[in-house]
């Protein structure tokens, strides 16, 4: 089963993280995404640009309506994302743990839509 | 009815008791589908009823009722129009029938209790989903029961178990016992949900008498089950934990008769008649507490069974060892620091070394504000200053639990305690 992986943090406190504090990171993540790799269940993945760079579109009543930033304020932002493909949550959700941003965000598990032919 | 088949009826009901929760749950696990196991189980209940009055009672009556409930299962799949969703479990349940053909009736089915267990309890799904499902699937009570247990409407009970079992399949929520590095925190996440069904059963609000019993009849029937399961488990060892609750529930639930007065008032541990409480259910209760600590593994659990095996054992209030109560109240904060075992800590030392040592100790607690809301931080506080012989203090404490609490019984006990300091 197909599980996209949210990774959610809080922008305004990682702004504050020193640059060995973000190499860190960027460190752990590599790691992370290795080890991922190897099992198998990985099929993709991706950080994102801060919610700075984000731009929102909407369409009501025909009309296009775009505007800057992401779709709602929220106390932590969307920060990355993994597609992995598990035999069952369990696995998901051992390896979402795994995540470094875990330990100070939130990560959504939810599976991806299976539609009848 | 003739009589043969009166004698068949009963026994397919003794069946349906004995073994249908064995069945429900290996049918659960083999076509991953709680409401078509359910329906196809029935299906093969009713066909029981028919071909066993005409061909005898099988030898093998669980693995007759599996495999009957399969091919039924085969049946509803292939007449399923949207066969494109179902190739997959279709694939299996054909797998299966032929394998059980195979087997012939099936000499051994096995018990899938263990897997569902650990289904239902999965940290994925709510809390309240948790127990709902539990109790639904496990504990066979029906929807209607359980909706008036938890006070809340059929309707609303109803949705809760569909919404359950839908995150169960659309968020691939595995049906098996977790893997070893896994089975501590699931395991301890089952004992939670299964001591939430106690305590509901066990601190009654209003509602039916007998429900609120079956809960807590139910919670150790539970875990009763989950500890034989782990024990013929090869690859589990024996959970000291799964002991401890199933001491510390049977301790507390021996004391069941005593805690309401004929007219429905509350009874206090000290004032309980102890001869109202169950021996035998306190001898079971320490036989498993023992069997517990010697595996040498305590936890909270078990420090609350030998607490509550304390007061089991005093034959008399003030033959309680209240000092030894407050040394294991002191274990548990150790491991579960919380300001309720604070307070009930403060309680015990009251009772060993005299009122005004518990007053003491509420002082950090009131100062932090942390237990304000708690009805039973001031009631344990306005007892204490009674006890103390400052009645006007006490009064004041015994008003503020009043408006805490709803419960007419707890109201109806304050009341009278506040009457007694003069307020």
């Amino acid at each position: 089963m197909k599980y996209m992986v949210l990774i959610y943090g809080n922008e305004a406190m990682e702004a504050q993280a020193t640059p060995e504090q973000q190499g860190a990171m960027y460190a752990a993540y590599n790691v992370f995404t290795e080890d991922l790799h190897k099992t198998g269940l990985m099929v993709s993945g991706d950080a994102l640009q801060p919610t700075t760079t984000a731009t929102t579109v909407r369409v009501r009543e025909g009309k296009t309506l775009i505007t800057d930033g992401p779709f709602a304020e929220t106390k932590e932002q969307l920060g990355g994302f993994y597609i992995l493909d598990c035999p069952t949550l369990d696995e998901a959700l051992e390896w979402a743990a795994k995540i470094p941003g875990a330990t100070v965000g939130s990560i959504e598990v939810r599976p991806i839509a299976i539609y009848p032919e | 009815m003739s009589a043969t088949s009166n004698q068949i009826t009963q026994l397919v009901e003794q069946i349906y008791r004995e073994e249908g929760g064995r069945v429900l749950a290996g049918l659960i696990s083999h076509l991953r589908d709680f409401d078509l196991a359910e329906d196809v189980l029935q299906e093969a209940f009713i066909m029981a009823l028919k071909s066993w009055s005409q061909d005898g009672v099988p030898a093998n009556p669980g693995g007759w009722l599996t495999v009957t409930a399969r091919r039924k299962a085969l049946d509803r799949l292939r007449r399923n129009a949207t066969l494109a969703k179902k190739t997959e479990q279709l694939q299996n349940i054909t797998e299966l029938v032929q394998e059980a053909e195979e087997v012939d009736d099936a000499e051994v089915y096995t018990d899938e209790r263990l897997k569902l267990i650990f289904t239902c309890c999965h940290p994925a799904l709510a809390l309240d989903a948790r127990v709902a499902l539990t109790l639904r699937t496990l504990g066979g009570l029906t929807t209607t029961e359980i909706a008036s247990a938890f006070l809340t409407t059929e309707v609303t009970m109803a949705q809760r178990l569909v919404r359950a079992k839908k995150k169960i399949k659309g968020a691939g929520i595995p049906y098996q016992v977790p893997p070893a590095h896994l089975i501590a925190e699931r395991i301890s996440g089952v004992l939670a949900v299964i001591y939430l069904i106690f305590n509901e059963g066990y601190n009654s609000r209003s509602g039916e008498a007998l429900i609120r019993h079956e809960l807590c009849a139910e919670a150790i029937r539970l875990v009763r089950a989950l500890h034989q399961l782990i024990a013929q488990e090869p690859s589990l060892s024996p959970n000291s934990e799964v002991l401890g609750l199933l001491a510390l529930m049977l301790l507390n639930d021996s004391r069941r008769k005593a805690r309401l007065s004929p007219e429905g008032e509350l009874v206090l541990l000290e004032e309980q008649d102890r001869n109202l409480w169950d021996k035998i259910e306190i001898q079971e209760g320490l036989a498993m507490l023992d069997r517990a600590m010697y595996l040498r593994n305590p936890g909270p659990y078990q420090l609350q069974a030998a607490i509550s095996a304390l007061h089991a054992q005093a034959a008399t209030p003030e033959a309680t060892d209240w000092s030894q109560i407050a040394a294991l109240y002191g274990e548990l904060l150790r491991l579960h620091p919380s300001p309720v075992v604070e307070l009930n800590r403060a309680v015990a030392i009251a009772m060993a070394d005299g009122p005004l040592m518990g007053l003491a100790l509420l002082k950090p607690l009131e100062a932090e504000s942390i237990l304000d809301d708690y009805y039973l931080f001031h009631a344990a506080k306005a007892d204490l200053l009674r006890r103390a012989g400052n009645f006007a203090e006490a009064a004041i404490y015994y008003k503020k639990a009043l408006v805490l609490t709803q419960n007419p019984v707890e109201q109806s006990f304050l009341q009278r305690r506040l009457a007694g300091v003069g307020g």
